[in-house]
């Protein structure tokens, strides 16, 4: 199915769901985070689109003064579609609804966005750290973060970039 | 020369002013010291030949020495020395947490195990220190002995690996004590006695003419009999396909995880000497022990050591060709090979051996 | 007397475990023998290789790149240079896309090699573990000639690759294929027919394919699962269109569709089929062009996101990478196969013993250079 299709069928079940669909250079659609859930269900669950695997959670920092985003890449390997859906996140508070019980593979890659971002996936059943340590502070691939001097009293050595 | 033939020697000599007691403790050090010898030699000898046996199979040169001084000798001859020197410079280490007492006695009960078990295995005519009635049996007895060292090893070093290695290998041997020795009554039961050098004896003389009257060759039941035992020989002797108390891949070193230096010598120690000791009662009750194999020739003393070490050698070869060709059995399928598969061909095998020795009467 | 209670032992395999392919810690439940369940524990060689990206300009990402899956570092060069080619939008000459080719599936094969080898290592077969060693190192070898590197290669680039292919590679390589395709029956005999190694892996850990294609697994484990799909024939890139190759898929010929032996097996035969591709691209290949022909001066994007995926021996290797329209990568996302085909373990191997574990581990065939980035 190619894009245009998909967004019909978006926009038939969904109403108001998509904010901006565009290419960049791919294309994608940028949805409200209070749909996501259904969304998800709907994309994994229904015949045509059938969006049985998730590839990819890529967590970004839009800088400091702008927004936290998700990007979530799809892919269904029954019909061969792609469709990259983008969710917007307040800095201050950046909670979204887990996937993790419809794409099992969000399992990991939501902790490790979790881990980067400090992005809360809600409903996740073991949302932990998974690639640094529990008791590691910030979130390191935010652009503001800042490295802490000491990890349990030893010092983290700097590199000079 | 046995044991009492000792005693008299040193009775008879300028010793004989320390009386039958003394002359029997000398008597005793010196047989042990020859053993420990012999065990030590043969460790030495055989981590060596495994280790280039290894090599070539894998197109490896394996160890290699490139001179003299403290280089490992030519083709690497004195690696396995080395190796032993530096075990015996190296720290010892008993962990924190380990039940200190056990853990030293541990390695000491394996190796026991299987040093006095050679006390009954006649390396030729008259070369056995104690040539006993029951020395098929005190052999099989003393040699399961060596499991209690396993399991106190395992469960003093305090170590998850090492209790599951001492637990699997508890359960291996003892498993596979059963139709190693069952395979063994089908021979004792035709020759009616337990005695090695009987045993061995009953082998003189060819069968069809052209073999030698071995038992391996004798019937049907006892050429089975000898495969039975030999398989369940490497599995008592903890050896790939059979080596699961120590699986490297899953049990990083099963039983002697926490061991090391002098203490870890021993468990290697005890490992080669048990190898021999099973080479050696399967050459003595299947192969002719030290019989030569072309009846008549090259027989006498020191040509039936010969006999009688090189097949043990052979033996022990064949089981470093196995263990270097297979992978590992998994354990439930390791209890599988024992109960399910060896022990009924065991019992079959007696079963068929008495049917034999009936019709042969 | 007290009641007798047995509970439950917490395993811990690793950091420091001889088979956990690298620096891995398993939290493993166990009841006796019997695995109740497994919780993998990663990072430990994690190198913040996403959080260097923002920091470093296009070009001198790839020799990050090629750290991440050390075992087969053509392949991830491969495929991250796609995606910034496909960002700029540049189309690389022919010489290189064949050499590209060749040593991609160069690669492959040693990768391969050393999954089978560790494989049989984990299930306790040490001397196949050396053959293969012993014709990885071959390969190393060509490598070693093309480009000075025997495992970090730096050697593609963003439009062209940093040298040409030296004299006498073309007929070396046909040299080492000739040798290595008889060595392949080698190792069936000496391992993939073995009835121990059978008993150990046929119906040990089966991976379904709707499991699999849930939890991300991609790659040969999930063709092991009986699915035929590849990237290299379904979503083609680069000219893997121009050759005709055979994916091989689990058909459960010693056991069940997708069990270990199955992910082993397909292992095997895909390097069958590298060793035709490189023969036909041998054959094809221009033998003359400038390979750094397209090579950019500088590499600044425009702006927007990019999303390229590759077939790399450990699955699907994306890179999602996003542009400011500066030298330097605003964001760039590696998705690693190894770390999704790790997140299943769990999931496939309760109940099984801890054998079984560690051979299901072995066979997933993972890097944690790549897992933990």
């Amino acid at each position: 199915m190619i894009f245009e299709d998909i967004k019909k069928s978006l926009d038939q079940q969904f109403p108001d769901l998509v904010l901006v669909a565009g290419e960049d250079p791919f294309h994608f659609i940028t949805i409200a985070l209070n749909k996501w859930s259904r969304l998800a269900r709907f994309l994994h669950n229904n015949k045509d689109l059938k969006f049985d695997s998730l590839h990819c959670i890529t967590g970004i920092d839009n800088g400091p003064e702008n927004c936290l985003e998700v990007r979530y890449n799809l892919f269904s390997m029954t019909h061969r579609h792609w469709l990259e859906v983008r969710i917007e996140l307040d800095r201050t508070d950046p909670r979204l609804p887990s996937v993790e019980q419809i794409w099992r593979t969000a399992d990991w890659l939501e902790r490790e966005t979790y881990d980067m971002y400090g992005i809360i996936f809600e409903g996740h059943r073991d949302l932990r750290r998974i690639l640094l340590e529990d008791d590691w502070e910030g979130w390191p691939l935010r652009k503001d973060y800042i490295t802490p001097e000491f990890y349990r009293e030893m010092p983290v050595p700097k590199d000079k970039i | 020369m046995t044991i009492t033939w000792l005693i008299e020697w040193v009775n008879d000599s300028w010793l004989g002013f320390l009386g039958l007691p003394g002359a029997f403790i000398l008597a005793v050090i010196i047989a042990g010291l020859a053993i420990f010898g012999l065990v030590a030699v043969h460790a030495i000898v055989a981590v060596y030949v495994e280790r280039k046996v290894a090599a070539f199979m894998q197109d490896r040169i394996g160890p290699m020495g490139q001179g003299p001084g403290l280089h490992a000798g030519k083709w690497g001859l004195l690696q396995t020395v080395a190796d032993a020197l530096k075990l015996l410079v190296k720290e010892d280490i008993i962990p924190a947490a380990a039940d200190r007492k056990l853990f030293v006695l541990a390695p000491f009960i394996l190796f026991l195990g299987a040093f006095i078990a050679f006390v009954a295995l006649p390396f030729s005519e008259s070369l056995v220190l104690a040539d006993f009635n029951v020395g098929l049996f005190y052999i099989l007895a003393v040699s399961s002995f060596g499991v209690i060292g396993l399991i106190l090893a395992g469960w003093a070093s305090n170590n998850k690996w090492s209790l599951y290695g001492a637990m699997r290998s508890a359960a291996q041997i003892i498993s596979y004590e059963i139709p190693a020795a069952i395979s063994l009554i089908a021979v004792i039961l035709l020759v009616g006695s337990l005695n090695m050098q009987a045993i061995t004896s009953a082998q003189s003389g060819t069968v069809w003419g052209i073999l030698p009257n071995w038992f391996v060759f004798q019937n049907p039941f006892t050429f089975m009999a000898f495969f039975i035992y030999f398989i369940a020989g490497i599995a008592e002797t903890n050896r790939t396909p059979f080596d699961i108390p120590e699986a490297e891949s899953e049990l990083v070193a099963g039983f002697h995880t926490e061991y090391s230096g002098m203490r870890w010598a021993f468990f290697f120690l005890s490992e080669y000497a048990n190898m021999f000791i099973v080479c050696g009662v399967a050459v003595v009750v299947f192969l002719g022990g030290w019989q030569s194999p072309i009846p008549g020739l090259m027989t006498g003393r020191i040509w039936g050591l010969f006999w009688f070490m090189g097949k043990v050698v052979f033996l022990v070869l064949i089981m470093m060709w196995i263990r270097w060709t297979f992978p590992r059995l998994r354990v439930d399928q390791l209890m599988n090979v024992s109960w399910k598969v060896l022990l009924p061909l065991a019992f079959f095998n007696l079963f068929g051996a008495g049917i034999w020795s009936l019709w042969l009467d | 007397m007290g009641v007798n209670k047995t509970e439950e032992m917490v395993l811990n395999i690793g950091p420091q475990h001889p088979s956990t392919h690298g620096v891995l810690r398993l939290k493993v439940q166990t009841d006796g023998e019997i695995v109740t369940s497994v919780t993998p524990v990663i990072g430990y060689l994690h190198r913040c290789f996403e959080k260097h990206c923002e920091n470093i300009t296009y070009q001198q990402v790839i020799p990050f790149v090629d750290r991440c899956d050390y075992i087969a570092s053509m392949n991830n060069d491969f495929g991250y240079v796609l995606a910034v080619e496909k960002l700029l939008g540049i189309e690389v000459p022919e010489k290189v896309e064949y050499i590209r080719v060749i040593m991609a599936e160069m690669n492959r094969i040693a990768s391969h090699l050393l999954a089978l080898g560790t494989f049989g290592l984990d299930v306790g077969a040490f001397t196949p573990f050396l053959y293969m060693f012993r014709d990885r190192e071959r390969i190393l070898d060509l490598f070693e000639l093309t480009c000075g590197a025997r495992l970090l290669y730096n050697y593609m680039w963003v439009g062209g690759l940093s040298h040409d292919i030296p004299v006498g590679f073309v007929e070396k390589t046909y040299e080492f294929l000739d040798y290595f395709e008889p060595q392949i029956d080698e190792y069936n005999n000496i391992l993939t027919f073995n009835k121990i190694f059978i008993e150990r892996t046929a119906d040990v850990g089966i991976l379904p394919v709707d499991v699999a294609i849930n939890f991300g697994v991609t790659g040969p484990n999930l063709r092991g699962s009986g699915l035929r799909w590849d990237l290299r024939k379904d979503e083609t890139y680069s000219i893997y269109d121009r050759f005709d190759f055979n994916v091989p898929v689990g058909q459960g010929i010693k056991g069940s569709v997708g069990d270990s032996w199955d992910r082993y097996w397909v292992r095997v035969e895909e390097m069958r089929e590298c060793v035709k591709i490189i023969r036909q691209a041998l054959d094809m290949m221009p033998r003359d062009g400038d390979v750094k022909a397209a090579v950019p001066k500088r590499i600044r994007p425009p702006q927007g996101a990019i999303y390229s995926r590759s077939e790399t021996p450990r699955g699907e290797l994306g890179f999602y990478i996003l542009s400011d329209g500066k030298p330097k990568p605003f964001r760039l996302k590696m998705r690693s196969p190894a770390f999704t085909a790790l997140s299943v373990l769990s999931e496939i191997s309760q109940g099984w013993m801890i054998s079984d574990v560690l051979a299901i581990l072995g066979s997933l065939d993972i890097v944690l250079g790549e897992i933990d980035r």
